[in-house]
């Protein structure tokens, strides 16, 4: 159970299919225009429930309760060797040789 | 009476809205043609420089210092033919508030909104133009909206743009985010309907004014420590107003150097695509965004964009995913200086033509961006990895977009290609005809003799050949 007031993010469906506009490649025509958004919820619901948020500009905004306290999970990545290849290269043609030894 | 939401109905609103939000009246500048007057408009909507540069440096934007890239320009002399390899420099914009040139942007667009009397400012952008809009939303106590495009239909986010979003949050913004279509801009309209905010678009000519005061800076920071302008200035573009507002801030300082687009080679992805979306490794700063604003500059937010590069550019280079990773690591490597990858797309374009300049030439990159988790060449590299891009050493010549991102196996491949300016110019024309639908006027010639770069003659015969 979500406490009305708590930090929350939700989903909806902006356009269905159907409704794309005429313009948009084929594979975007299959699926829906989707949108995120956060607020603080306005009553007390589950994860999956239809809800009310109020935005941080104090819209309303309605749409399916997804997290609770939602945060960031974008880091550095995985570790991708051919950098250190490069870095090693640019620093032997501009500071390497014999003298550096 | 409830509005009626509709796709087709917010869309026929349109021009409503727009005007509305855009605190300025275009049609006073239209002739009713393909011609509109483009310098009155800069004029009674811009600001003059000293305006901006007073505006900017009261918000924590401008007057950002030039480095001089004196390893990586020895980097260009090793390979490049001997007498060959001009010096590089670049103008650290990531010292802006916000952490790009997009602050110079924000500074005057927000400014505008506050001195209109609106309470708040929307931008529909996945860039560092949020965060701008976000930063100086902030410092003059505006609410903040940013509509992004964010998430393929797996929920999978670019993770540049995530960082994004995470910094307009973290300057007070709310952002609201989107799955991938150009029905971005219907969710816009309608976000600015609802709240009466102001559109921070990224092309009115206050945002664009904002940018003259970085080609001005160059043009006086150049002569005071060198005595002269620097013979050529890269910009990296997308929409065109990086390089537009530059190259009219250097002419306003009267300097002759030369002005040079550049861009990533993203040819053969749909931007609209999403099982694309995630296929390529550069948000901004691409073929994608930079070949139809520059051809067709009016299909921005605004009913006039005062982004119109193609009357500015001498030279349009582009480069490849992999050579500007390549470029952002020998920037860390050899000069000390993690930046953003886009940023650096310019940098990319001037190691290579470096070496066709002599050595006492001097070329300056434009701007930096700031970097981080996400936005850094290690999870961007990581990400299209895991999104089934092959990454390996090679000739990135060979390199094909949404399939392969080859590093350089020497500095030596690193080339920039010259993109036809001819047909950009008569593409132009084209579309301008095209969208217009109608016989063109002398004064429409003009025009696009104006909006080309070019004279009466091309344009004549350009139509001709149509
Ligand atoms: C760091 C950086 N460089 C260059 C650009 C390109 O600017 P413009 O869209 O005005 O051509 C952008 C904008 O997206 C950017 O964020």
């Amino acid at each position: 159970m979500v406490k009305k007031g708590e930090w929350v993010l939700i989903h909806r469906n902006v356009l269905e299919p159907s409704e794309r506009a005429p313009q948009v490649p084929d594979d975007t025509k299959k699926v829906p225009l989707e949108l995120w958004v956060k607020g603080y919820l306005q009553e007390d619901a589950n994860i999956g429930d239809e809800v009310t948020v109020l935005t941080r500009t104090k819209r309303i905004e309605k749409g399916t309760l997804l997290e609770v306290n939602p945060y960031y999970k974008h880091d550095f990545g995985k570790f991708v060797p051919e950098l250190i290849t490069i870095s090693d290269q640019v620093k032997e043609i501009v500071f390497g040789g014999a003298d550096n030894e | 009476m409830s509005k009626d939401m509709s796709y087709a109905a917010v869309m026929a609103r349109r021009p409503e809205i727009m005007k509305n939000s855009a605190g300025l009246d275009f049609s006073k500048f239209e002739s009713g043609s393909i011609a509109f007057d483009y310098e009155r408009m800069m004029k009674e909507a811009g600001f003059t420089i000293e305006e901006i540069q007073k505006i900017q440096s009261e918000h924590g934007v401008g007057n950002t210092p030039i480095i001089e890239l004196r390893n990586l320009t020895a980097l260009a002399r090793k390979i490049a033919p001997q007498g060959k390899g001009a010096r590089i420099f670049i103008k650290d914009e990531a010292s802006n508030a916000s952490g790009s040139f997009k602050a110079r942007r924000a500074s005057t667009a927000v400014y505008q909104a506050k001195k209109l009397g609106y309470k708040g400012v929307v931008t529909a952008t996945s860039g560092n133009y949020g965060a701008a809009v976000a930063s100086q939303a902030a410092m003059h106590g505006l609410k903040c909206i940013v509509v992004q495009e964010c998430y393929d239909s797996r929920g999978v986010g670019q993770p540049e743009i995530i960082e994004k979003a995470r910094k307009c949050e973290a300057l007070g913004a709310e952002v609201v985010q989107l799955s991938v279509g150009p029905e971005l801009f219907y969710t816009f309209l309608t976000i600015l309907e609802e709240t009466g905010y102001f559109n921070a678009s990224l092309y009115t000519p206050y945002a664009i004014a904002g940018v003259e005061t970085l080609g001005y800076e160059i043009a006086m920071q150049f002569r005071e420590k060198f005595g002269k302008d620097p013979e050529v200035v890269i910009a990296t573009n997308a929409g065109g107003g990086n390089l537009t507002g530059t190259a009219r801030g250097l002419r306003k300082a009267g300097a002759q150097s030369k002005v040079f687009a550049a861009s990533v080679d993203l040819s053969g992805l749909h931007m609209a695509s999403d099982t694309q979306f995630n296929k390529k490794s550069f948000t901004t700063g691409h073929t994608g965004f930079g070949m139809p604003f520059s051809t067709w500059p009016d299909r921005s937010d605004v009913p006039r964009s005062a982004a119109r590069p193609l009357r500015y550019i001498e030279r349009y280079l582009t480069v490849h995913q992999g050579e500007v990773f390549y470029i952002t690591e020998a920037l860390a490597s050899l000069e000390g200086l993690e930046k953003g990858p886009a940023g650096n797309t310019a940098l990319t374009a001037a190691f290579a033509l470096a070496q066709e300049l002599d050595q006492d030439e001097m070329i300056v990159v434009q701007e930096t961006e700031y970097t981080g988790a996400g936005k850094h060449i290690q999870p961007q590299l990581s990400f299209a990895r895991e999104n089934g891009i092959e990454i390996k050493f090679g000739d990135p010549k060979d390199e094909v977009p949404g399939k392969n991102i080859i590093l350089p196996s020497h500095p030596s491949l690193i080339k920039a290609n010259d993109a036809d300016l001819v047909h950009m110019r008569k593409s132009l024309i084209k579309n301008a005809l095209a969208n217009y639908n109608v016989r063109p006027t002398e004064a429409d010639l003009e025009f696009l003799a104006k909006e080309t770069n070019s004279d009466l003659e091309f344009v004549k015969k350009a139509i001709a050949e149509l």
